[in-house]
């Protein structure tokens, strides 16, 4: 018979654990220590320095290979980062730490291991799901309606959105819900173009939503337009948990980290109570354990259901928290479509700065949310690239390709053709389906032992449509701009959609309802089987809005931590 | 740079921001003097380059296609003043597949010449170089028997783009002009007016 490990006694207990410094993670800990209660957060690598970890301002000369070595596009090292110059330590593998996928599936995982975890390089596109997002079941029979609607979310929307600083403009559009907005910046001319081609076809073309700052924001100065958010920003004038949330939170006297540990599983007192969260220390090897009286998941959504499926005992055989069986189900990513396109107005035109914002400064809502008869479910946004970019390894293969030449006219054409490029790139709602999510792997443990996630992925007719859409759409697009289309990004899915994972908006898999049967959380993250263990990170979405989940991941967050301190003052957990 | 920011002392800076001194709130002027130190940290010595990979006469050819591939022209300097044999030279000795290939592809171009031309290619004439180069540069209209060529000919030249264009030379050459600190983020009204103008899109 299975035992379940015992809580070690001694050490301090603290209010709540927090497994994971990310978009939840981060905010749990802002919004818990500013109510006074005392957290200790763990985090599976270092901490985070902006100063000495950020690239943000480096060229690639500063480097000898330019950046295309460590990470870069030539870099033989399978443990490969995002790129050299993106924020540090995120990965598509981990050393030591992987995951396995099932024989027929595709699916790719990208991880982060240090304090903000994904924030540090996140596109910052801040969205807020609609009214109709949390019941899209009453929309079209598919999959599963929230238990908590737009007006349970708003308020904290407001509070999120105020708190880590957002640009938009108010444009009362029904798919892309007004929120707490400071001032954009003006377009740049490739995405005016865009603007004006898609007034001529019926497709709003609006100020983008971004966790990016304008003006001074709680202590932050605004942004200094360099355009690489993605290499993490040291005057942290965009959103990261970690310089937004973490380190101020660090200042309360509230909140104690733990960087290097990684979290083996969670210890409790029979099946409905955590007392402890055992984890390694990766610097010494060693394990230990946090005693609580509370824990709450934010490891990523994967990362949690792993950590559930792998805390087993007598009663929870099936993993904690899930007698309905749902942990690990209903995993969905976004559908991404990108093509990049040329534009020949844009040959010869003066050049100028157009870094900006690390993304575009507009983006493309869904307009068909209320059509009949669509030839698929859900909808879709379109994001635009383009511009006079830095230049890297890799960034003229395609001119190269395209010309055939060398000489003096290959620099001629490469000349001619620099920012001539629009991307555009559209990322879609999916529908969970059976054949998709994650289990334990039977027969694979990572370097602590620790079994590992195997994931199974299959894109539906759903998302095929979809993606046929988008290309149609993206070819009017183009030709509106007296444009054409050069090329399919991703083509490693034959349809041309990203492969599973890549759009790293993986989500679902310890979803929120209110019957116990068919969900493992209710609306506030709380475990309908263990009242001290909370969720809230994109696990527990019960449906993958094509507005990216970031922001309401934060949202969420701050609602469960506020239900969560009151519920500690009250004694219930 | 240091002109400047003379006000800001630079050892200070750079050590609050390795400190992590963000949050008090780093005033726009330490965000560009990070900038400016990025920029002056670029200078690098020179000397006489030793190859890690390729050996003396495969580093030469390397040299050679590198002036071929990018040569100087009225607007900007050539490939070998950017720094492309060098930077191939190390993506090879880091990556053992692009490391076959510029080696395997050398030694098929020098087999090629010495059967049409009874020399290596760095000794035939710069007639004889670009005469091969016109039959392997264009994937298209090669024959197929010049399939191993196109395939060499087009990573070296993917390789040689990379170094020109990521060095200042090749940055002033295209016309990147951003990587800086501002307060506001503008577009000249006349970049506008002319793409709209183009576009039909007014």
């Amino acid at each position: 018979m299975q035992t379940a490990p015992q809580a070690l006694r001694g050490g301090p207990v603290y209010d709540v654990v927090v497994i994971g410094s990310g978009a939840g993670g981060g905010t749990m800990v802002q919004v818990l220590t500013k109510l006074g209660v005392n957290v200790a957060l763990i985090e599976a690598g270092p901490m985070l320095n902006p100063g000495r970890d950020f690239k943000e301002h480096k060229t690639p000369f500063d480097y000898e290979h330019r950046g295309g070595l460590e990470g870069g596009i030539y870099t033989t090292d399978p443990n490969r980062p995002f790129s050299f110059f993106s924020a540090p330590n995120g990965y598509w593998n981990l050393e030591g730490e992987p995951y396995t996928v099932a024989p027929g599936s595709n699916f790719t995982w990208f991880r982060s291991r240090i304090l903000g975890g994904r924030t540090n390089h996140y596109g910052r596109i801040s969205l807020r799901f609609s009214d109709y997002d949390f019941a899209p079941r009453k929309m079209d029979g598919l999959g599963e309606d929230w238990p908590i609607t737009y007006e349970d979310v708003a308020p904290y929307y407001d509070k999120a959105e105020a708190f880590i600083g957002v640009t938009g403009t108010k444009e009362g559009i029904r798919t892309a819900p007004d929120g707490v907005f400071q001032t954009p910046p003006p377009p740049r001319v490739h995405e005016v173009l865009v603007q004006r081609a898609g007034k001529q076809l019926g497709i709003p073309v609006i100020p983008c939503r971004l966790a990016i700052i304008t003006k001074p924001t709680n202590g932050r100065v605004p942004c200094h337009y360099c355009g690489q958010c993605g290499r993490g920003c040291v005057t942290a004038s965009n959103y990261s948990s970690s310089q937004v949330q973490i380190f101020p939170a660090m200042k309360t006297g509230k909140l104690k980290i733990f960087p290097n540990a990684m979290a083996r599983e969670l210890i409790t007192d029979g099946p409905g109570k955590v007392k402890a969260v055992s984890y390694i220390d990766k610097t010494t090897r060693t394990e230990k354990q946090i005693r609580c009286r509370a824990v709450v998941l934010a490891a990523s959504a994967c990362e949690s259901a792993r950590l559930m499926l792998n805390s087993k005992g007598p009663g929870y055989t099936n993993g904690l928290g899930n007698s309905s069986g749902v942990i690990g189900r209903y995993l969905m990513d976004s559908v991404g479509y990108d093509v990049s396109g040329y534009v020949p107005a844009l040959e010869g035109m003066q050049r100028h700065d157009t870094d900006g914002f690390g993304g575009g400064h507009l983006y493309m809502p869904w307009w068909e949310f209320d059509k009949k008869n669509k030839e698929f479910p859900r909808g879709y946004h379109i994001e635009i690239g383009g511009g006079y970019g830095m230049p890297g390894v890799g960034t003229f293969h395609g001119a190269c390709e395209q010309h055939q030449g060398y000489g003096k006219n290959l620099k001629q054409f490469i000349r001619s053709k620099y920012g001539t490029t629009v991307g555009l790139s559209g990322r879609g709602e999916m529908i969970p389906n059976k054949d998709t999510f994650c289990e334990i792997d039977p027969n694979v443990v990572d370097r602590w032992g620790i079994p590992v996630l195997r994931f199974h992925f299959k894109w539906t007719e759903n998302e095929t449509r979809m993606a046929k859409h988008m290309h149609d759409t993206f070819a009017a697009i183009y030709k509106q701009m007296g444009g054409e289309m050069i090329g399919v990004r991703n083509d490693k899915h034959e349809s041309g959609i990203s492969i599973g994972g890549a759009i790293i908006h993986e989500v679902g898999v310890a979803r929120m309802g209110n019957d116990p049967k068919t969900s493992a959380v209710d609306g506030y993250g709380q475990s309908h089987d263990v009242k001290n263990l909370f969720v809230t990170d994109g696990a527990t979405f019960v449906s993958n809005p094509d507005k990216n989940p970031t922001l309401t991941i934060c949202a969420l967050a701050w609602r469960t931590a506020e239900f969560l301190a009151e519920e500690l003052r009250k004694g219930n957990v | 740079m240091s002109k400047r920011y003379a006000g800001a002392s630079r050892r200070e800076m750079l050590r609050n921001i390795a400190m992590g001194v963000t949050l008090a709130g780093m005033p726009l002027e330490a965000a560009q003097h990070v900038h400016g130190v990025a920029a002056d940290q670029k200078k690098k010595t020179a000397g006489v380059y030793k190859p890690k990979h390729f050996n003396t006469h495969e580093y030469g050819t390397v040299r050679r296609l590198a002036e071929l591939i990018i040569p100087a022209d009225d607007v900007s300097g050539s490939a070998i003043e950017a720094g492309a044999p060098e930077f191939i030279d190390l993506i090879a000795a880091n990556n053992q597949d692009i490391g076959l290939r510029m080696t395997g592809g050398l030694a098929w171009l020098d087999r090629q010449m010495e059967t049409a031309h009874g020399k290596s290619f760095v000794a035939c004439n710069p007639a004889e170089q670009t005469g091969m180069l016109d039959r392997i540069a264009n994937r298209e209209k090669a024959t197929p028997e010049l399939g191993p060529g196109v395939e060499f000919f087009r990573w070296i030249r993917r390789l040689t783009a990379d170094a020109f264009y990521t060095s200042p030379i090749g940055v002033k050459d295209v016309g990147y002009v951003g990587n800086k600190g501002m307060t506001t983020f503008q577009v000249p009204a006349s970049a506008l007016e002319y793409a709209a103008k183009r576009s039909g899109l007014t």
